[in-house]
């Protein structure tokens, strides 16, 4: 990772693309066929995702192949993300996929209209005050 | 391979459900030493890369409008139930970044903003943006070694805070400390929706 640094492009001079940093921004692209957007489905950075199976007949490459790993508990976007070492817009792509293919199911965070819910609030203190 | 994909709402599926908080404050206020402080996880790190800027986006002082830039977000987790997960986001330091702070912010439960009375404007920024939006927050002094202690009333009134909003004095390398602000946050968050819950049903508030 390199840690968000290095990328701003008001500091990126004509040697652009020369820069090792521009490696690992085209593969991620190339990785998800070019697209940018998963399909229909809404992954918030906060959405969780579990794996419900495995492909035991389709070799999947390597990205996928850890998703699945790593969610066989339920995980944040932004989990996969950080433990893949991929751009957030990436991994959703990624995601949508296998949710398309039935790997990977996914959870929406909390509605903003049950955030102000007391007794979902005090199920929050109460395992904070646990902790 | 016949399988029940997609299936975000019932039957076999993902248990548990997720909500964040945000940290928030100036830029080396301890804002990551809190997450990590609190997080049952080792703090990860993720990038988003923003190739565009949203339509409605009023905070882009700094923020150069062309190309694609990356932003690091900092974050812990903390399973307050076997049904919740919270997520504890750091919000990027720098003020180039906030653009990006719309998207943290919606759908966040709340804010920690953090201070440090030895620079305490650095925070204002935060709670400018926090009362704009209406995203209720506290604001917790990181009580640097060697730094003044202040009154909590003293720091309200130099942030010119609305007095509802809790001041807690605090040291993010603390677990308890950090126990405390957020436990704080979630007291706050609570009393006040028991007010919109009355004004709601047309009683009067904090009678």
């Amino acid at each position: 990772m390199n840690g968000g640094h290095g990328r701003d492009p008001a500091a990126i001079g004509p040697r652009a693309w020369f820069d090792e940093d521009a490696g690992p921004l085209v593969r991620p692209y190339a990785m998800t066929g070019g697209r940018t957007r998963g399909s229909e489905h809404e992954l918030n950075i906060i959405t969780l995702v579990l794996t419900v199976a495995v492909p035991s007949d389709v070799a999947l490459e390597w990205e996928r192949d850890e998703i699945l790993r790593l969610c066989r508990t339920p995980k944040s976007v932004a989990e996969v993300a950080a433990a893949l070492d991929l751009p957030l817009t990436v991994v959703k792509v990624l995601l949508s996929d296998l949710i398309d293919r039935g790997y990977i199911v996914s959870r929406s965070p909390v509605l903003a209209r049950h955030l102000q819910n007391a007794s979902f609030l005090q199920v929050v203190l109460d395992g904070i005050e646990q902790l | 391979m016949a399988l029940n994909s997609s299936d975000a709402v019932a039957g076999p599926g993902v248990g548990q459900q997720s909500t964040k908080i945000l940290i928030a404050g100036g830029f080396g206020v301890g804002k990551t030493t809190l997450v990590e402080t609190i997080s049952e996880i080792t703090p990860l790190r993720t990038e988003e890369v923003l190739t565009a800027i949203g339509a409605d986006v009023d905070d882009l002082t700094g923020v150069e409008r062309k190309g694609s830039t990356t932003v690091a977000l900092d974050f812990g987790r903390i399973t307050v139930s076997s049904d919740v997960i919270v997520y504890l986001f750091g919000t990027p330091g720098q003020d180039r970044f906030w653009f990006m702070w719309d998207e943290l912010a919606n759908g966040a439960l709340g804010a920690v903003v953090l201070a440090d009375t030895r620079r305490l404007d650095a925070c204002f920024p935060a709670v400018d943006f926090f009362e704009r939006r209406g995203i209720p927050f506290v604001l917790a002094v990181n009580c640097f070694d060697g730094a003044e202690r202040y009154d909590p009333e003293e720091i309200r009134g130099a942030a010119d805070l609305d007095p509802l909003v809790p001041v807690i004095l605090c040291d993010v390398r603390q677990r308890e400390s950090c126990k405390t602000v957020l436990i704080n946050l979630l007291k706050y968050l609570i009393r006040l929706s028991t007010a919109t819950e009355l004004a709601r049903n047309g009683q009067p508030v904090g009678a």
